[in-house]
């Protein structure tokens, strides 16, 4: 009875422990996002007090009025979400039948093709910007979010190419299998069956290259020069000078609307994050 | 679970409409003309309020007066604008007319990529701007931009503990000396709750050399060749020794500011932690919009050692070699540096004109937010030689940056400071003259 007891305890220490390392990492990850918040509700004097306050003293709209007021943030918000996303679809069409074909076809081919992929990650940035540019420059792509998606698209597509080829290996061969008893050809299996499994991953392979894009910043800044065209983390750095000085109210606030988009398409995309799916789709 | 028709065709028309959406925006942004045709960019690097407006209604003013050659109001930002004009010089489509500084010029004239603008400013505005200012944009004779704003290194004082502590306040017609200001530390120092001064020392560089030009300090020897050398003799160390023995023996300057970057020490200041904070004239903007109610502040005039001399950075517009519109680009930037317009762009960013009317502008002359001690300052500045250097901006990446940090965090001596800022200095200057 005295040993039930115990194990029960350490059980119930146990499960405390997990939770209390759970509000941790929470704490942890909307730490700098609530901050935000705070900081563009505060006035440049609040800012300034050598204790902060989480709560802002004297509430104030005025850095969300300047920085819209200041910059075009609705259009660059508009147009960073249209690159991002079309970046995000673009690599992962791009990635999803090279990854199939990767994870179920053993060839000489396809390891040179692995290893070049994880070669292609070591690139810095600033070794191809200028041939990248002269390239985009003579197809007319300079100042065009197209040229910036297809530059998007190509950054991203060896990390999802392998994130996919992961997954995809992970789905059972033998439903594939299966369901080819069952009378399905190629294409039938591969939309009927491998497809919503693969669901999962894909959306996991289009969060990442839609927050990708949606963060970059280099190339739109090499690429993007009409101000026309220019995508939100562009706009952004506009409230920073020289030295690291930043007009922090405004930027964030600025900072506080371009996390919304995040937000709002993880939470669109979450629900297709169902783990176990294949669980006991095969015995043994 | 299974999907009904409806479900699956609204998921369609949704996919759809995003796909049509994401088309439609990205068409917007894929015309491309004639450079010859379009208007003329200008990369501007104003980033507070005042300063992106007044920047914005005169290209609106300019636009309106010249319709055949307009202009299209680029934003741009100090963090990152050198790698930007590098890869857009190099790929063949720089903007118009650049904003920048002028430490980053010699740099670029070193590839050729700014137009000499000797013969295309009008006269007015040549005689209107001091000589001095022009000497920071003019290299091996070549005029490659107009200095427009300058900024002078100050400290800003808590006035309250500058009258209680029973200092003499210095003034324009008698400034503090060095000496005067380490015994003045020494009083405005209350170990253990306040120090005298912060020195917010995160990119100690251009701050450095310019103050060192109090005592004649110039880091770099250009011998009758041409060949430059870096020299970190008595004259050099005069400042940097000063600044280190506050921080480290008089301990009247908090080695925790040295890791800051402009106005971060402010906090701490408006509590009363610090007497002073050096600076940019900038910083008064900073004081003004973040000091809490009631705070009393004074902007003390530079400091003199041997001499007043500091060294000058400025602001400059120049002109991208090669660019179709050269002439109406060096006539928009003799427009912007007009005394009115320059008035303007000083107020927007509380830095000072370099035009001789416009310093002497009621708005710029008055007392009010100290400009009268800023535009004072602004007669002590000259020209520093590390404009002239090409390879500065290697060098100060790569070697005086990191060096000056080592020393002013205490990890390093100032011998071997010096030794290595030569050394490593001498190897960065033969590459360029190498190159050259």
């Amino acid at each position: 009875m005295a040993a039930v007891s115990a194990a029960r305890a350490r059980r119930a220490a146990a499960r405390t422990g997990q939770y209390a390392a759970l509000v941790c990492y929470l704490v942890f990850l909307a730490f700098p996002l609530v901050w935000l918040a705070s900081t563009a509700l505060k006035t440049p004097q609040e800012m300034a007090l050598l204790d902060p306050t989480w709560i802002p003293l004297e509430p104030t709209l005025a850095n969300f009025a300047a920085a819209f007021g200041e910059q075009d943030l609705v259009g660059a918000a508009r147009r960073s979400l249209g690159v991002a996303l079309c970046s995000a679809v673009l690599t992962v069409l791009l990635a999803l039948p090279a990854a199939y074909v990767l994870a179920r076809y053993k060839s000489a081919v396809n390891r040179v093709v692995m290893g070049w992929v994880l070669v292609s990650q070591v690139f810095p940035f600033i070794l191809v910007i200028i041939a990248l540019f002269m390239i985009l420059r003579r197809f007319g792509l300079v100042d065009s979010l197209a040229g910036l998606v297809l530059v998007h698209a190509t950054w991203c597509l060896p990390f999802v190419l392998w994130m996919l080829r992961g997954y995809l290996r992970g789905i059972p061969r033998v439903l594939e299998e299966a369901a080819a008893v069952d009378g399905a050809g190629r294409w039938r299996t591969l939309v009927s069956v491998v497809a919503p499994l693969a669901a999962p991953g894909v959306a996991a392979a289009l969060m990442f290259g839609f927050v990708s894009s949606w963060n970059e910043f280099l190339f739109a800044l090499i690429l993007l020069k009409d101000p026309g065209v220019q995508t939100l983390p562009l706009v952004l750095v506009a409230f920073t000078g020289p030295e690291g000085v930043a007009r922090l109210g405004p930027l964030a606030a600025a900072s506080l609307m371009a996390a919304v988009p995040s937000l709002v398409f993880f939470a669109f995309i979450q629900r297709r994050f169902r783990g176990g799916l294949v669980d006991g789709a095969v015995k043994g | 679970m299974t999907v009904g028709r409806g479900g699956r065709g609204r998921r369609r028309g949704t996919a759809l409409a995003a796909a049509g959406l994401a088309a439609a925006v990205l068409v917007t942004g894929c015309a491309q003309g004639d450079p010859g045709e379009e208007p003329m960019r200008y990369l501007s690097l104003a980033w507070q309020t005042q300063s992106i407006e007044a920047n914005r209604r005169l290209v609106q003013e300019w636009n309106r007066e010249h319709p055949d050659a307009p202009v299209e109001y680029v934003q741009g930002s100090w963090d990152n604008v050198n790698d930007q004009l590098v890869t857009a010089f190099e790929g063949g489509d720089p903007p118009d007319i650049i904003h920048n500084e002028s430490p980053t010029l010699t740099s670029f004239e070193y590839r050729n990529y700014l137009a000499d603008l000797g013969d295309d400013l009008p006269a007015d505005v040549r005689a209107d701007i001091g000589d001095a200012a022009w000497d920071t944009v003019t290299i091996d004779g070549r005029v490659v931009g107009v200095p427009l704003l300058q900024e002078p290194q100050v400290l800003i004082a808590n006035a309250d503990i500058l009258r209680e502590s029973g200092v003499r306040i210095p003034t324009v017609e008698e400034p503090w000396t060095w000496d005067e200001f380490e015994a003045a530390a020494r009083e405005l120092t209350v170990p253990g709750e306040r120090h005298a001064v912060a020195w917010p020392l995160s990119s100690p560089t251009n701050r450095v050399l310019n103050l060192a030009l109090n005592f004649g300090g110039e880091f770099f020897r250009v011998a009758e060749d041409g060949t430059v050398t870096v020299e970190v003799g008595p004259r050099e160390r005069e400042v940097l020794e000063r600044i280190h023995r506050q921080l480290y023996t008089d301990r009247t300057a908090d080695p925790q500011a040295v890791g800051m970057s402009g106005s971060d020490p402010l906090p701490a200041f408006f509590a009363g932690q610090y007497a002073m904070v050096q600076g940019g004239v900038y910083t008064r903007q900073q004081v003004v919009e973040q000091a809490p109610d009631g705070f009393d502040w004074v902007m003390l005039p530079p400091l003199v050692g041997d001499v007043p001399d500091q060294g000058a950075t400025s602001q400059t517009l120049s002109v991208a070699a090669g660019s179709p519109h050269e002439a109406d680009a060096a006539a928009f930037v003799a427009f912007m540096a007009e005394p009115d317009n320059q008035v303007d762009l000083a107020l927007g960013d509380w830095l000072t004109p370099t035009s001789q009317e416009a310093l002497a502008s009621p708005e710029l002359t008055t007392n009010e937010n100290e400009w009268d001690v800023a535009v004072h300052a602004a007669g002590n500045l000259r020209s520093a030689p590390y404009l002239q250097v090409p390879g500065f901006d290697e060098f100060k990446n790569r070697v005086s940056e990191p060096l000056l940090q080592e020393y002013f965090g205490d990890r390093i001596s100032l011998d071997e400071l010096a030794r290595r800022m030569e050394e490593e200095g001498d190897a960065v200057m033969a590459r360029y003259a190498d190159e050259g």
